[in-house]
This record gives structure tokens, C-alpha cells and sequence, in this order.
């Protein structure tokens, strides 16, 4: 542009994917409204959401790919990779937000338990009728937890060894070791994968279906989003599997990579507290489902 | 801040003697419609945030029309423009769409795009010295997803809400009324496009904080920083935070209508007074998100018009970050009639009256630096006054609402509608004003008229004040808010305060003829108009400045 540039900041060519994305953002939601309301809107809903949702991914992979072409072609000088790293950080600081969020119910419902009760799958409220002081406590009287020591400990040592596996892969790539590189990408994949047939798994045979009492809403919201989650983690270490077997990633320019394992620590960390405040802590003294 | 001895760059390459902006600048739909420059973005901005403050304020006038006396006189009608078979039932709903809307219109799409994607985008970068944002890409996605967000919103008004077209929550959005009492889509659509200005507003958070922190020019330390980038700083912060909250808050909100949960429907277990604390937990950080960078814009249009750097300069800069830090947990004094314990009362009382102390640090700073200036009363100045004055009234309005005790007789009445718009119509907006002024000249090229301007202030400060004022009375008188009808007791403030309204109006009439006239043929105006008090990084560039400003990074002293 105007005369030659004297300093290290990347000043981005214009691009077309922000318009394009926000108006496929806005197509999607407004299909999820339409698709919410089939009675007013007739039942085009979920072809408009599917349409705003490819907009939206075709829109996330053509601003990274530019992103990539840009990284490989010199723009990302160690201040710019700075930037990177900041705006990483910073985006995982509000997706810890939204999880307080979530938190946030549960310790609500948890602390403060209202006389509800499950009777034949059904949800009582006797809030301010006789009978209210017997049946006031968490989990509400009539619900069946999932044993935390189940399934819930395997996913929490499964997460736990893929944050190990991320970091070896990690090293590896410091070290210039692109097998070792493949192979801890490889395990945390898989790992990530296991853990989210088994939430999958966990969801379809839980004893308690989704909505109905703040106990189910709450849990299914909270850990569904974490899986949700999971899933972007996972996908985000196949486009870091997919860019190591090009031979992207050097010992040190890599940030990519980083980001995506930071998000996977991020990922990890937030099971932590949902296994413990959620599952441990929010189920104690209730009575288990047996498998 | 006016302690940084501004050197202009070595080689002059960003200087106006070599003003080849022109044959760079990119086609009319690149440039606009795929910008990835912080200057264009900002003007974007502020386009849109005119654009929505008229929408918003016209829907303000609509209200004091139909409130000038008592009765109904206008909503069933206005409402059947919208649906032909409107009765008096959508009529009464067609005026709670009209407050919701206007709520979420000039919090969201006016006053948020004009402080932070307006002002905090063209000048954050030039004060710091440096070319453009930290992400140029990411800053036009913030933009294009506040506009969607804006279509969301106002699409919304056009489908089934409950009794009537359009979402008619309020814009606190409080459960069940935004659940079991609002079927339909209106309320989702009014949701979604929260959870779009949000996503917006998080990434463009991200931008200023990455580039406030990175990209200062050498030299420019922390504490060396004006005190408009401190507020944005701060804001940002603010923004980072608080946004995810309110997103979760309305997920369960979308949850609640569409899926079967019961976050808020207590006959699942649910707790509807949760939905209050979340969404306060944003709202109040929101208050401080629309009021700091008007913090900042002062700070720097008093110092430079009393020819005196900032009185406390440090003082001010963490006054700000305390104003935020405290602003995380005072939010339940929105809530004090929910029922919650004395002791709970008790703390949000004191907590929130701490924020008195940081705010009143800023309020005689600025008393102090004009102390002793050689003041100018140009129009940014007059208008920087006006907000001082307007917002201690509204700040001193604020602690009285802050006793639990008071709170009981005065909350949901208009006393706080008084206050609130004090501190935001009066003082956000105020700012606004006087930011626009200051650096109309540098984002045009051309100087505003200055009689037009002073004109501008005063009808616009007597027509507010009057509108506002008497909403005191009529709140201490027992006047709930978001009522559109009234007994004859009310009716003498009602029709003062609508009076009001048509005075601010030709006010802002007299901008908009200013605007244009100054845009056509205003002066040109000089690399620095405001002569020796602005010290500034922008006003060592041209006016406007160049496409791409700092190729060479300026040095600071």
C-alpha cells in the first residue's frame, strides 16, 4: 500500500468471508427459528439452518485456509504471533465465562433445592403445599443418578491422558520429531473420540431424559456443551493432523498446534470441575442407576 | 496522559506532505463491504449507530406521544400498521415491543457501535501510534455481526410475540414472561440476535485488548497511554466478561421455550430469579461498558480545552479499572424487591456505593484540570460540561436507588427510568456528542459549524433535561415504568417530560443540517484544530489521515 511499510504488524488484505459469515450466522439462526416454530413457518426450517450452517462452516474454512496461506507466506512475524496468542487466550477467558454461566444454575439448584419430585417419569412440584419440607432435596427426590465412579471416571482419566499424549505430541514437534508428532496427534484424537462415544453412550442410557426438572435441564446443558466443545477440540486436532501430513508445523513457528492443544486443555480443565461439581459432588447421596 | 511529548514520525511518511491516500484506497464494495481497515470499520460504525439511534429515537417519540396524556390513544393504530386485525390487546403489546425495542436498540446498536466500533476503532490505533488493529479481518466480522444482529432485531417485529407482533419482554428479557408468556418466534428472533451482537462484541473485546497491549508505538508505555485507550482497555475487559454470561443466561431462555428445560419455570425446580442474577451479572458491567469510553472521550476534550494535561492522571487510569473490577459484583442491586435476605440487601448497598468513590475521583479530576486552564468553550467542550454536570445528577440519583431500603419504594418506577437515563441519555450520549465534535474534523477532513454546534448543545440540553427532570417526580409520585397508561395525577409531568421530547428533537435536527453542511462545504480543517492542549498522536496526522497511517512508527518521547 501507501509507500513501503517500516514495522512487523500484518496489515490484512480486504476479504469477503466476514460479510459472507455474518449474513450465513444470521440464515442459521433465523433457520433455527423457523425450524423452532414449524406451525408458523411451515417446515422449510431446518433446510435454511442447514443452509446458514454451511455458510457458516464454509466461511471458517476458507478464513483459516487464508489464515495458513498468509502464516506460510511470512506474514506472521513474531509480533503477529503474539497477537495469535493473545487473541487465543483471550477467547478461551470468555468461553470460561460462558461456562460460569452454566455453573451458575447448577449451584442455584444445588444449594437451594425446591420440593419437586419425579413420580413415574413425571415431575411434581409440591412448592408450597403440604408435604414440601419432607421431599426438599438435591437431587430431587425420584431421580436415579449416573454413578460419577462409572463411566464418568473412565471419560475423566480418558481426558486426562489425552492432555498427556497432546503434550508429547507437543514435544515431539518441538524436538523435530514429526512420528512422534502423528502419533501423540493420533492418540489425543482417538482418545477424544472414545471419550465422546462414551458421553454419547451415557446420554442414551441415562435414567433421567433431557428437560423436565432443573436437576436434568442443568446437567444436560452443561455437559452437553462441553461435549459440544469436545467435538470442536477433536476437529481441531484433525486440521492439525491434516496440516502435519503436509508438512506444515515447524520446530518454531507453529501456532496453530498451540492453539488447538491450549483448547484442549481448556476442554479438559472444564471437565474437571463438571466431573466433581456435577457428577460427585451434585449427585452425592442419591440413588445410582445400575448399568 | 498530555505528558507524552508527541514526535511526529522521522520520515514523514504517514504526514500529509505525502498524501497519497487516494490511489490505494480500495473500490467502493471492497472498501466498504470488505474492509479490513480499522478507519473505514470505525466510519461503518458510526453510520450505523446513526442510523439506529434514529430508529430508536423515534420509537422514544412514539412513546411520549402516546404518554402525553392519559388513556390510550395511539397504540392500537400504530399497531395495526404492522397487522390489519390489531384490537386493543396487540395495541397494548405493540407498547411493550416499542420498549423492548428501544432498550435493546439504543443499548446495543447506538450507544456500544458508536463508543467502541465508532470512536474506539478510528482512534484507539492513531493514539497509540500504531497502523491498524491487532486482527483488521476479525474487526469487519464485529461490524457485519452487529448489523445481522440489528436485522434479527428488527425482523423480530414483524412476527407473532404472545398477544401481539414483536417481542415484548423488556429488554432484561426477564423470565416467565420471556417464556411461558411470549409464544411464538418474536422472542427467539430477539434472542438470537442477542447472542449475535454478543459474539460481536467478544471478538471486537479481543481486538482492543490484543492490540492495546501489543501494538503501542515505542515508547508509549502503559502509563503513558491516553485516557480514551485506558477506558476502551477497560471496557473490553468488561466485554470479554460479562457477554458469555448473558449468553448462557438467554441459551436457557431458548432452552426453557423450545426444548423442554426448567431453568426458570419453577414447576420443573427452576428458578426464575436465577435468570435475574445472570442476566445482571452482564447488566450491570454493561452499564459501565456504555459509560466508560464517554469517560474517556471527556478526559481527553477537557484536557485538551483547558490547555493542561489531566489532573491525577494515574488516579484516573485505575479509578477506571476499580470502576470495573466493582461493577462484577453489585449486581443484584437490580434486584433488591426479589425477595433476598437483609444481609444480602446489606452487602449490595455497601458494594454498590464503593463505585461512588472511584466515579467521584474522576468527576473532581476533571474539575481539577480545568482549575487554572486556559479554557476554550468550543462545541466538544460545552458538550463535555453538559455530560459532567448531567452525569453527577444521575450518579447522585444512583446512590440513593443503591439502598436496598430507598430501592423498595423507588424500584420499577420512574425515578430509576430518571436515573438511568440520566447517567446514559444525559451522559453516554453527552459524550458521544462531544467526541463526535472533537474528531469530526480529523475523520472528515473538514471543520463543523460552530454556531450550529453550540445551538445544537443547548436546545438538545434543555429539551433532555426538561424530558427527564419531572420523570423524577413522577417516580417519587409512585409512576411505574413500562406502563403506557396513567391516572390524571400523572398527566402535568407526563406532558412537561413529552414537551421535552419535541425540544431535544429539533436539537438533534439542528446535528444532522450540521453534519451535512459541515460534510459539504465546513472548512477544511488543519492537521491539529484544537491547537497546543491537544497532544495526542492523532493530531499529528493529516485530517483525515492517510489510508494506512504509520508506516513508519512514531516515537514517543
Amino acid at each position: 500500500m501507501s509507500g513501503a511499510k517500516h514495522h512487523d504488524y500484518h496489515l490484512v488484505n480486504p476479504s469477503v468471508w466476514p460479510l459472507i459469515g455474518s449474513f450465513a450466522a444470521m440464515v442459521m439462526f433465523f433457520g433455527l427459528v423457523m425450524f423452532m416454530h414449524d406451525d408458523y413457518f411451515g417446515g422449510a426450517g431446518k433446510w435454511v439452518l442447514g443452509l446458514g450452517f454451511m455458510g457458516v462452516i464454509a466461511t471458517f474454512f476458507s478464513w483459516w485456509s487464508d489464515v495458513i496461506n498468509e502464516a506460510h507466506a511470512g506474514d506472521h512475524t513474531p509480533v503477529v504471533q503474539l497477537h495469535l496468542r493473545y487473541g487465543m487466550i483471550l477467547f478461551i477467558a470468555s468461553e470460561v465465562m460462558f461456562f460460569v454461566g452454566w455453573f451458575w444454575a447448577w449451584f442455584d439448584f444445588t444449594l437451594f433445592p425446591v420440593p419437586i419430585e419425579y413420580v413415574d417419569g413425571a415431575v411434581t412440584s409440591l412448592f408450597g403445599q403440604e408435604g414440601a419440607e419432607a421431599i426438599t432435596q438435591w437431587p430431587p427426590k425420584g431421580i436415579e443418578v449416573i454413578d460419577a465412579f462409572s463411566l464418568p471416571l473412565l471419560n475423566t482419566l480418558i481426558l486426562l491422558c489425552s492432555g498427556t499424549t497432546i503434550t508429547w505430541a507437543h514435544h515431539s514437534l518441538i524436538h523435530g520429531d514429526r512420528d512422534g508428532l502423528k502419533k501423540g496427534l493420533w492418540a489425543t484424537i482417538i482418545l477424544g473420540a472414545i471419550f465422546s462415544a462414551i458421553q454419547a453412550y451415557e446420554y442414551a442410557a441415562a435414567p433421567f431424559a433431557f428437560g423436565q426438572s432443573n436437576y436434568s435441564s442443568a446437567f444436560y446443558m452443561a455437559t452437553g456443551f462441553h461435549g459440544f466443545h469436545v467435538l470442536v477440540g477433536t476437529i481441531f486436532l484433525i486440521v492439525c493432523l491434516a496440516r502435519t501430513y503436509k508438512g506444515h508445523f515447524t520446530p518454531k513457528q507453529h501456532f496453530g498446534f498451540e492453539a488447538a492443544a491450549w483448547y484442549w486443555h481448556f476442554v479438559d480443565v472444564v471437565w474437571l470441575f463438571l466431573f466433581i461439581i456435577i457428577y460427585v459432588w451434585g449427585g452425592w447421596g442419591a440413588p445410582v442407576a445400575a448399568h | 496522559m498530555t505528558d507524552i511529548a508527541a514526535t511526529a514520525p522521522a520520515h514523514g511518511h504517514a504526514d500529509h506532505a505525502h498524501d497519497d491516500h487516494d490511489h490505494d484506497t480500495p473500490g467502493f464494495f471492497v472498501r466498504w463491504f470488505m474492509s479490513t481497515n480499522h478507519k473505514d470499520i470505525g466510519t461503518l460504525y458510526l453510520i450505523f449507530a446513526i442510523v439506529a439511534g434514529i430508529v430508536g429515537g423515534v420509537i422514544s417519540g412514539m412513546m411520549r406521544l402516546e404518554l402525553a396524556e392519559p388513556g390510550i390513544q395511539y397504540l392500537t393504530g400504530w399497531a395495526q400498521f404492522f397487522d390489519g386485525a390489531a384490537g386493543d390487546v396487540q395495541g397494548k403489546h405493540f407498547w411493550n415491543v416499542m420498549i423492548t425495542a428501544h432498550g435493546l436498540i439504543m443499548v446495543f446498536f447506538m450507544v456500544m457501535p458508536a463508543m467502541i466500533g465508532g470512536f474506539g476503532n478510528w482512534f484507539v490505533p492513531l493514539m497509540i501510534g500504531a497502523p491498524d488493529m491487532a486482527f483488521p479481518r476479525m474487526n469487519n466480522v464485529s461490524f457485519w455481526l452487529t448489523f445481522v444482529a440489528f436485522v434479527m432485531l428488527v425482523g423480530s417485529m414483524f412476527v407473532p410475540g404472545g398477544s401481539g407482533l414483536g417481542a415484548g419482554t423488556g429488554w432484561t428479557v426477564y423470565a416467565p414472561l420471556s417464556t411461558s408468556g411470549s409464544a411464538g418466534p418474536a422472542v427467539d428472533m430477539a434472542i438470537f440476535s442477542l447472542h449475535l451482537a454478543g459474539a460481536a462484541s467478544i471478538l471486537g473485546a479481543i481486538n482492543f485488548i490484543t492490540t492495546i497491549f501489543n501494538m503501542r508505538a515505542p515508547g508509549m508505555t502503559i502509563h503513558k497511554m491516553p485516557l480514551f485507550v485506558w477506558s476502551v482497555l477497560v471496557t473490553a475487559f468488561l466485554l470479554l466478561l460479562a457477554l458469555p454470561v448473558l449468553a448462557a443466561a438467554i441459551t436457557m431462555l431458548l432452552t426453557d421455550r423450545n426444548f423442554g428445560t426448567t431453568f426458570y419455570d419453577a414447576a420443573g425446580g427452576g428458578d426464575p430469579v436465577l435468570y435475574q442474577h445472570l442476566f445482571w451479572f452482564f447488566g450491570h458491567p454493561e452499564v459501565y461498558i456504555m459509560i466508560l469510553p464517554g469517560f474517556g472521550i471527556v478526559s481527553q476534550i477537557i484536557s485538551t480545552f483547558s490547555r493542561k494535561p489531566v489532573f491525577g492522571y494515574l488516579g484516573m487510569a485505575y479509578a477506571m479499572v476499580a470502576i470495573g473490577v466493582v461493577g462484577f459484583i453489585v449486581w443484584a442491586h437490580h434486584m433488591f424487591t426479589v425477595g433476598m435476605s437483609v444481609n444480602l440487601k446489606m452487602y449490595f448497598t455497601a458494594a454498590t456505593m464503593v463505585i461512588a468513590v472511584p466515579t467521584g475521583i474522576k468527576i473532581f479530576s476533571w474539575i481539577a484540570t480545568m482549575w487554572g486552564g486556559s479554557m476554550s468553550f468550543k462545541t466538544p467542550m460545552v458538550w463535555s460540561l453538559g455530560f459532567i454536570f448531567m452525569f453527577t445528577v444521575g450518579g447522585v440519583t444512583g446512590v440513593v436507588l443503591a439502598n436496598g431500603g430507598v430501592d423498595t419504594n423507588l424500584h420499577d418506577t420512574y425515578y430509576v427510568v430518571a436515573h438511568f437515563h440520566y447517567v446514559l441519555s444525559l451522559g453516554a450520549v453527552f459524550s458521544l456528542f462531544a467526541g463526535f465534535y472533537y474528531w469530526f474534523p480529523k475523520m472528515s477532513g473538514r471543520m463543523y459549524n460552530e454556531f450550529l454546534g453550540q445551538l445544537h448543545f443547548w436546545i438538545f440540553f434543555i429539551g433532555v433535561n426538561v424530558l427527564f427532570f419531572p420523570q423524577h417526580f413522577l417516580g417519587q409520585q409512585g409512576m411505574p415504568r413500562r406502563y403506557p397508561d396513567y391516572p390524571e395525577a400523572y398527566a402535568f409531568w407526563h406532558l412537561i417530560s413529552s414537551y421535552g421530547y419535541v425540544i431535544m428533537a429539533v436539537g438533534v435536527l439542528i446535528f444532522f443540517v450540521n453534519i451535512l453542511w459541515s460534510l459539504v462545504a465546513g472548512k477544511k480543517a488543519a492537521d491539529n484544530p484544537w491547537g497546543e492542549g491537544a497532544t495526542t498522536l492523532e493530531w499529528t496526522l493529516s485530517s483525515p489521515p492517510p489510508f494506512h497511517q504509520f508506516n513508519e512508527l512514531p516515537r514517543i518521547a
